[in-house]
């Protein structure tokens, strides 16, 4: 699953139909995510405006001069985990510059996110973005 | 348990009033309306009403003479006498037409908080209250230089009647406490916990958002000083609310919104206050909510409190019963005896979210979340909780189709027993 495209998940979602198959399919990716380890799960790497505990963490990674951030993110909600899921396919091994060039909301909208999510989640999804956002242009500056 | 509540009392009758309910979900599926703590399903009576006015005779209130206005005027003051007669208040003129509860309390924390509150005052909550019945108090409280003080619950979610006689002091100018929890249910002593602060001196403000519409008040015989409730959770509109408060603290205390209506004169320097209940009733009211508010009460007196109070606790028997024979349940609160019905709960393993979403999807409508509550769900050492809250039209099936919901919600998180 973490080698699939955002645009692979598009086609995926696309093909699923309804909002209940998707949500179960966001169930299942946050099932395959791997756990992040409770002594991370602290204070700071909270993720505020989430209704759900929401942690978040990325490192960065130099590889043959290469600059990439990873991203490690957990929640105690599955349906969130999901979507950590969904953004981790979407940032993961992504350099900084090309984070800051993806527009969340055009992918979130092809997912069918904008319309089946609650204003509350819809809020702490962006939350993580903005989070994820901040770290690349700190990475990048 | 007892299913057969009253001869007179028919589900099935009460459900085929409300439109909604008998409208399928996609995919064909029932609704389960499981949220009434928050907001109840309107009755075909107050749809009708609503319409009505607005079809028939619409014009703002209290304020022409002409034909729709003297008829909408009319309503309006036949309301507010179904209003004191529900309540059994002593006047008609100590029913104030509000926005809802949270206006109540806001309108008594600013009109008579800020003007009778000194520094060092008592202001005496529960730590079951609804932020609508703390937060008012805190921001009185720090303009006054009064102190808001919680009492704490027992175990099992009571309120700690003796922790409350101690905290009761000569310092304690008001009671604010609800009349029945909105996460667990509890139904505090009222009348007992009034006349303890009534021997100090101390005037009771009632939050009766919850009890209100689940059992029958009278102030008069529980010595209420304040009582406030909302339209919209009584199968009423939204909107629009009560405050009911004792004559002489009405007129001693201050206004809190101004503006039309509620002047008497208006000079270039100050103004002089209308009677009550029109000095409370600043700006435009809601007109055809109020109206409809009286049809909801028609609606649930015609039924009767002792047939509604008697359905609601088979159904939270029934819900409890049934819901404790889920594995990693634990549900909030009192046993059902000492409680009003409302099932706040957790689930091992399942995030209360995750919960909801998943409930939602077989046509079960819960809350979740700390609903308002938060120094509530922090004493739980919770930061959510999964609500079932219940109103006249459900029915034991739903009950069923919750556990059975809950069932699946269980199987798709892999939780196994």
């Amino acid at each position: 699953m973490s080698e699939m495209t955002i645009e692979e998940l598009i086609d995926e979602f696309q093909f699923l139909g309804d909002w209940e198959e998707r949500c179960d399919y966001l169930i299942d990716m946050g099932f395959d995510l791997p756990e992040m380890p409770s002594s991370e799960k602290t204070e700071q790497t909270k993720v505020h405006g989430c209704q759900s505990n929401v942690w978040l963490i990325t490192r960065v990674r130099t590889e043959d001069g290469r600059t990439t951030l990873d991203i490690i993110a957990d929640s105690d909600a599955m349906i969130v985990k999901g979507l950590i899921a969904v953004l981790l396919t979407l940032y993961s091994g992504k350099s900084p510059a090309e984070i800051l060039d993806i527009e969340p909301r055009e992918v979130f909208r092809e997912l069918g996110l904008d319309r089946h999510l609650s204003p509350a989640r819809k809020n702490g999804l962006n939350g993580m973005v903005q989070r994820i956002r901040e770290l690349a242009a700190q990475v990048a500056a | 348990m007892s299913v057969s509540t009253s001869v007179s009392f028919d589900v099935e009758a009460i459900r085929a009033e409300f439109p909604i309910l008998g409208k399928p979900l996609p995919k064909g599926r029932p609704l389960v309306y499981l949220d009434n703590a928050s907001t109840t399903q309107k009755p075909r009576c107050v749809v009708d009403k609503e319409r009505e006015v607005q079809e028939n005779y619409y014009a703002n209130a209290y304020r022409g003479v002409y034909k729709f206005g003297a008829m909408v005027d009319d309503e309006l003051e036949s309301t507010r006498e179904k209003i004191r007669k529900f309540i059994g208040a002593a006047e008609v003129e100590e029913i104030v037409y509000t926005s809802g509860t949270t206006m109540g309390i806001n309108l008594v924390a600013n009109g008579w908080g800020r003007k009778f509150l000194k520094p060092g005052d008592e202001i005496l909550l529960t730590e079951m209250e609804h932020h609508a019945n703390l937060v008012p108090w805190q921001f009185v409280a720090k303009a006054t230089g009064a102190i808001v003080k919680l009492t704490p619950l027992t175990e099992d979610g009571r309120v700690d009647l003796g922790a409350f006689a101690e905290l009761l002091s000569e310092r304690t100018k008001i009671v604010a406490i609800t009349g029945m929890s909105n996460v667990l249910g509890t139904m505090p002593p009222i009348e007992q916990i009034t006349k303890q602060a009534h021997a100090i001196g101390a005037v009771v403000l009632v939050d009766g958002a919850q009890s209100v519409p689940h059992g029958a008040t009278d102030v008069q015989s529980l010595g209420v000083d304040f009582l406030t409730f909302s339209g919209h959770k009584l199968y009423g509109p939204s909107g629009v609310g009560v405050l009911y408060g004792r004559r002489a603290l009405l007129e001693d205390m201050d206004p809190f919104l101004c503006g039309g209506h509620m002047i008497s004169q208006v000079f270039d320097d100050h103004s002089t206050w209308a009677e009550i209940p029109a000095k409370f009733e600043a700006g435009t009211l809601p007109i055809t909510q109020a109206i409809g508010l009286g049809a909801a009460i028609d609606f649930v007196s015609e039924i009767g409190f002792d047939a509604i109070h008697a359905h609601e606790q088979a159904l939270l028997e029934h819900a409890t019963e049934q819901l404790n024979s889920i594995p990693g349940m634990k549900i909030y609160g009192p046993s059902p005896e000492h409680k009003g019905a409302i099932c706040s709960m957790t689930i091992d393993g399942m995030h209360p979210e995750d919960m909801a979403n998943l409930l939602d999807r077989k046509g079960v409508f819960v809350r979740h979340g700390h609903h308002c509550t938060m120094p509530l769900h922090s004493k739980l050492g919770l930061s959510a909780t999964t609500r079932a809250s219940f109103a006249i039209y459900n029915t034991m099936n739903e009950v069923d189709a919750l556990i059975d919901a809950i069932h699946f919600a269980r199987k798709r998180l892999r939780l196994t027993d």
